[in-house]
């Protein structure tokens, strides 16, 4: 991997006519790469769908933003199922796909874990993302009941962050070991740390590493 | 299990797997069976979990890229290509038009080997020795052609962020032209070793029936929604690349069953063959690499990004905290989720239908457990 950064130099004549002939003067135009025209930062969404839910639902979205034309909602955790339904249903959007529900940990933050919905509406063909901060010592409403797909997605979740859900219907590990100990996701689980006992009892080795 | 059932049977509790041939791989499956009836199952999945997500939270964006082609093993190309399409997206890069024509090129041809893999496993788990060994010999050209472009065929990283690290080999065109006259004729042939077979269709006709709210309620994309009769493709709803210059049917089921998702296999792969066609024809001269700087550090954001692999719906999200290694990489993978229908496919179905259910889902464990 070591020469990743080689693919660039062998396109270099290829490219002539998208620039200035610079002389082929081997590396000297390195600097002014960074043209990149697209907004480096999310910014404001606003649109009669994100109305319809502050009408709805008042004070379920506390911030809508746009990144790469996709939409992100951030909502609070006591609306999660409130604003799941709404999204389900005719007027909401019919976002009847939960295309995935995944986390992100920032370990420094107070409610330490943002768990993230990706929706997809077959009516619309548009994409819709939430995300709903939760903290370690909190539960989290399970949306199994809307959406029958994040069944296996939680589990999955809880057993890499450890977030808790509410209403799951069968909440346990799904890719570890049922009787592992740790988050593998998490931020503060280093990448060659393991559950040494699991290993020792269940391995008959000293270390996996 | 000791409830008293018919004729004060017990339902008696069986695993199958993980080591079994007709699981694909490492799949565990316990079944509560009446019987030979089945009246609940669970799968065990985790055996080759390998954490590639976290990995990708230690790698640089470029590292990371390989690794993401042992997920999903048999379709390494369209893993690859998801991948480096979420980062350019994350970039806010555009690929120059021949790099575009050529990942589609190979997307497709690793398209039609992953549907090869499918459907010689999926016959011989169900008796038909014949088209593996058909199969397989088809396949092995499109690996060739692999190989010549990259030097690997199977795990290929064919792909780099940004468009491709080589340009296509002389004769490129010549070979893989010649490959798609070769190919059709042979679908015909498999479909005349299966489609109007006696025991074909009575072991896959109405065996393992998704109605098309079930598929949607469960997640379910790919090939295995389409043949619930949902015309859905992430080529034609949200195009990427330069799938919207192309033309190409989306083929759909009626019924749901294993036989449908065994129809529009066996379409898409034609279809397959004419994106192939077409992208050959728009494939000029040009460079093959976007203005992408050598140190990717992409802006503080997240992006979701997802191609059509050729088990369904693949994404990636990505989150950047603005530096060079990803905060966190999500992927979203096709297999996992198609996989959380089987309880609903078998639910009431003979101990038999286990194995025929288990292929027409079309599973890479390396790609449920990553």
């Amino acid at each position: 991997m070591a020469d990743e950064s080689k693919p660039p130099s062998p396109v270099g004549p290829t490219e002539a006519p998208a620039k200035p002939p610079a002389a082929g003067g081997g590396p000297p135009t390195p600097p002014p790469k960074p043209a990149v025209k697209v907004p480096a930062a999310p910014e404001p969404w606003s649109s009669p769908q994100l109305d319809r839910i502050h009408q709805q639902l008042p004070g379920a979205v506390t911030e809508a933003t746009l990144f790469r034309g996709m939409p992100t909602l951030r909502v609070t955790k006591e609306f999660l199922l409130a604003v799941g339904e709404f999204l389900k249903s005719e007027e909401g959007g019919a976002y009847t796909l939960l295309t995935d529900e995944t986390a992100v940990d920032y370990p420094k933050r107070e409610q330490r874990f943002d768990v993230v919905y990706h929706l997809y509406s077959f009516q619309r063909n548009d994409r819709l993302r939430l995300k709903v901060a939760v903290g370690e010592a909190e539960r989290i409403p399970s949306v199994v009941g809307v959406w029958a797909t994040a069944n296996w997605l939680e589990r999955e979740v809880y057993d890499m962050f450890g977030v808790q859900y509410e209403g799951h219907p069968d909440l346990k590990r799904i890719l570890m070991p049922d009787d592992w100990v740790g988050h593998p996701l998490r931020k503060d689980y280093d990448i060659l740390r393991q559950d040494e006992a699991w290993v020792q009892a269940n391995l008959k080795i000293k270390s996996a590493q | 299990m000791t409830e008293a059932t018919f004729l004060d049977a017990n339902e008696i509790l069986i695993n199958m797997g993980p080591q079994h041939p007709a699981t694909h791989g490492v799949l565990r499956v316990k079944l509560k069976l009446d019987g030979e009836k089945v009246v609940g199952s669970e799968c065990i999945i985790g055996y080759l979990h390998r954490g590639v997500e976290k990995i990708g939270e230690n790698r640089t964006y470029q590292q990371f890229a390989p690794y993401v082609d042992r997920m999903d093993y048999v379709a390494a190309v369209t893993n690859g290509m998801g991948y480096v399409e979420a980062v350019e997206k994350l970039l806010g890069v555009e690929v120059p038009p021949r790099a575009q024509f050529t990942r589609m090129i190979l997307a497709e041809l690793q398209r039609i080997a992953s549907h090869l893999v499918w459907l010689g496993t999926h016959a011989m788990d169900m008796g038909a020795m014949t088209p593996i060994f058909y199969c397989f010999r088809e396949r092995e050209e499109i690996l060739n052609i692999f190989e010549k472009y990259c030097g690997a065929r199977l795990t290929t990283h064919a792909f780099r962020i940004g468009g491709l690290q080589y340009d296509l080999y002389d004769g490129f065109e010549t070979e893989v032209r010649k490959f798609c006259d070769y190919f059709l004729p042979k679908v015909d042939e498999y479909e005349r070793l299966l489609t109007t077979n006696r025991i074909w269709m009575s072991r896959t006709q109405g065996v393992g029936i998704l109605t098309a709210e079930d598929a949607i309620a469960l997640g379910v994309t790919g090939p295995v929604l389409r043949g619930s009769g949902v015309k859905w493709d992430v080529r034609k709803a949200q195009p990427y690349e330069a799938y919207n210059q192309v033309e190409f049917e989306v083929p759909i089921g009626e019924h749901g069953d294993t036989y449908d998702r065994y129809l529009v296999r066996m379409q898409e792969m034609r279809q397959s063959v004419r994106i192939i066609r077409q992208s050959l024809e728009k494939l000029v001269p040009g460079p093959i690499f976007g203005k992408v700087p050598k140190v990717i550090k992409p802006p503080v954001g997240d992006v979701y990004h997802s191609i059509e692999g050729p088990k369904g719906e693949l994404g990636y999200y990505i989150v950047s905290d603005g530096s060079v290694q990803p905060y966190r990489v999500r992927v979203r993978p096709p297999s996992f989720i198609n996989l959380q229908a089987f309880d609903r496919m078998i639910y009431g179905r003979l101990v038999a239908d286990v194995v025929a259910v288990i292929g027409t889902i079309d599973i890479v464990l390396g790609e449920v457990d990553r």
